[in-house]
């Protein structure tokens, strides 16, 4: 085990992304998430990387198309309105099946909204955000050694499936310090990037990195192979914590930040003999559906935290397919519910029962 | 007898889809003839915009990427840092470069990307069916500008290798037309010189190459070279702009 | 002596090549369609072709290819 040290959320992701292997990162400033670029910028001349400060968002995540696109292992990260930004080239990375990391540090929306953490941005992530039939895997940690483990992973997530990965924080777990260590983990076993746009060499017929297909039919026929690999993702990368929910009557459905809120709320709850637990997707897609599916046969019920006006509530209520009551509660704009307001959505929830 | 002419190897054996007397197959041909001429096909990884030449992936011979609308310049600069070592360009019409890819061309002329960029400029957007560009000359009849341009309402031109000179990490900067024989020499002689400096490291390099549009602008291909010289030649000037080497452009 | 070779089914007849030959001994087929359906160009009395290759320097469609 590695020694433990103490670091900010935002700069664990830089030194995690560095020691996976990313030499490339495209950014541009935007708050809450600038330590990442800061701290990037200072290391990565050290090991021979890049960091290049963009014109835009654009630009960044177009440069991260192209250094994706050559093989390189590249990240680039930002702030809901700079993902906004980004959701163009996005769609053009998932559509030419390039492996790349992107990280949201999400604030309160919309437009340019506020810099104070939310989870407003879960739509976005999961369910598009750019244009066209696509899905990016996303990771949403909710401690600083998560963060860590999490973004080591996302690397080879992406080039297993050549697909774009993105973790989603929030401005608090960006800003708060934690122990971690870093890991020496044991990588995937990964496919060379034969299709890579690096030069043939005069060795093969060239690669063509593209998003564009005219002929409807042949559209059709890739994005459907793109869903099959999905369907692939589903069954394999689902994750979720399971938390005290074996003898829950009432289950907290939350990610990342909220969820530690969430354990707060629990303990309390609980030292007050109500049995509630919590179900905490640390993928938010693929959704660990089947854990809330298997959760509704012995649950009375779901509250769904969120800091948003209600985005995963959606996919909770889908998965729990109406077989028990899916409730709600949030704050939105940068406010982060407390533990008090959690447990007494739980007690207004058990008393409406 | 010994072939003096024939199709360059980097330029695939496929059918160009332009249309008949569209100058952009030309301009493929040169890039094709360069990159064979300084033997990098190999080494060499284009881009591809969105335009008339988005299908140029498919007709260069190296790998290739395709880049979203004015993105080129970004997504060259991201192969570029991930492999300096490779020789990258990018093809881009004046839609793409100077309307919606303006900042991505002007940062990437600033940073002295060590990229080449084979800049189209034949005053329309071609692939939508003739709509103003930025390049737009004033009174210019477009779909999109049926009155002719009115430089009070819809603005002036914009001149790109003009603008660039300005910019600091540009090392070379010309433009030329393809309107006849010794200006296709010119031409040619010029995308190999911004090739030649981005294979010696020293910047970014650009060449704007005057084009026609005989389906827009709705004149025969040879009509088309005509108007090209009577009208874009007086506004557009050929000639370097900048040339590091020659010290031109540097002038203070 | 010298060859002018027109790869005749790429040919769309757009006529640039006819109008930089200085022995304008390049002129379009009016006499028969390629298969694309155009006019297509070609040498008449290739024994005065002096092998410039100006036709095909301004072929915007790489049909062209001399020999000398």
């Amino acid at each position: 085990m590695a020694d433990k040290v103490l670091m900010k959320g935002n700069e664990v992701i830089a030194e995690a992304a560095m020691q996976a292997g990313c030499k490339l990162f495209f950014g541009y400033p935007i708050t809450p998430q600038t330590e990442i670029s800061a701290y990037m910028a200072k290391r990565m001349p050290k090991i021979g990387g890049t960091f290049l400060q963009a014109e835009s968002e654009v630009a960044a995540i177009n440069m991260v198309y192209g250094a994706a696109g050559a093989g390189a292992r590249v990240m680039t990260s930002s702030s809901s309105p700079g993902i906004s930004l980004k959701s163009e080239g996005i769609s053009y990375i998932a559509g030419s099946d390039l492996p790349c990391v992107i990280v949201n540090i999400v604030r309160g929306g919309p437009g340019l909204g506020g810099i104070q953490p939310a989870q407003s941005d879960y739509f976005q992530a999961v369910k598009g955000g750019g244009h066209g039939d696509y899905h990016m895997i996303v990771l949403a940690p909710s401690s600083i050694q998560e963060l860590a483990d999490i973004t080591q992973d996302a690397f080879d997530i992406a080039d297993q499936y050549r697909m774009p990965v993105m973790i989603m924080g929030d401005g608090m777990l960006g800003q708060m310090m934690e122990p971690v260590s870093f890991s020496n983990r044991k990588g995937r076993e990964l496919p060379e990037k034969t299709w890579a746009a690096c030069g043939t060499e005069g060795k093969r017929k060239h690669n063509i990195i593209n998003s564009l297909y005219i002929e409807a039919e042949d559209l059709e026929k890739l994005v459907v192979a793109r869903y099959e690999k999905y369907k692939e993702i589903e069954k394999n990368e689902v994750k979720w914590e399971s938390y005290m929910t074996d003898d829950a009557e009432i289950i907290i459905a939350a990610y990342g930040t909220i969820a530690r809120v969430a354990k707060t709320a629990i303990a309390t709850l609980r030292k007050n003999g109500v049995r509630v637990g919590l179900i905490r997707p640390i993928t938010l897609w693929p959704f660990p559906a089947q854990a809330f599916a298997d959760a509704a046969e012995k649950a009375d019920g779901f509250l769904t935290v969120e800091m948003s006006m209600g985005q995963m509530v959606e996919d909770v209520r889908l998965a729990v397919n109406g077989k028990k009551p899916v409730s709600f509660f949030g704050r939105t704009g940068g406010v982060i519910p407390t533990p008090d307001e959690i447990c007494e959505a739980v007690m207004a929830m058990k008393e409406a029962k | 007898m010994t072939k003096v002419f024939e199709r360059p190897k980097a330029l695939c054996d496929v059918e160009l889809h332009y249309c008949p007397g569209c100058t952009h197959g030309i301009i493929h041909r040169l890039v094709a003839e360069v990159i064979d001429e300084l033997g990098i096909e190999g080494q060499t990884v284009g881009v591809a915009s969105v335009g008339c030449s988005v299908f140029s992936y498919n007709y260069f011979a190296c790998d290739m990427e395709q880049a979203a609308h004015g993105r080129a310049p970004a997504v060259a600069t991201g192969i570029k840092r991930a492999l300096p070592e490779r020789v990258v360009f990018t093809y881009q019409g004046d839609g793409d470069l100077a309307a919606i890819g303006t900042a991505e061309t002007v940062h990437a002329a600033s940073r002295g990307e060590n990229i080449t960029v084979i800049f189209v400029n034949n005053a329309i957007y071609g692939m939508t069916g003739g709509q103003m560009a930025p390049t737009t000359l004033e009174g210019q009849i477009t779909q999109t500008t049926p009155y002719g341009r009115d430089v009070k309402k819809q603005g002036h031109p914009v001149r790109v290798c003009e603008l660039l000179s300005q910019t600091g990490g540009a090392a070379y900067l010309a433009r030329t037309a393809v309107d006849t024989v010794p200006n296709i020499k010119k031409t040619k002689a010029a995308i190999k010189k911004a090739f030649e400096y981005q294979l010696a490291g020293k910047g970014f390099s650009l060449v704007e190459v005057l084009s026609t549009c005989p389906t827009n602008w709705g004149l025969s291909p040879q009509e088309a070279l005509q108007w090209l010289r009577d009208n874009m030649m007086p506004f557009y000037p050929l000639g370097v702009y900048k040339d590091i080497e020659e010290g031109k452009g540097n002038e203070k | 002596m010298a060859k002018v070779t027109f790869m005749e089914d790429k040919c769309k007849g757009c006529e640039l090549c006819t109008t930089v030959c200085p022995k304008k001994i390049v002129v379009m087929a009016k006499d028969r369609l390629n298969k694309k359906g155009f006019h297509p160009a070609q040498v008449v009395e290739q024994n005065q072709c002096i092998g410039c290759a100006f036709c095909a320097t301004m072929c915007p469609d790489a049909v062209i290819e001399v020999e000398k």
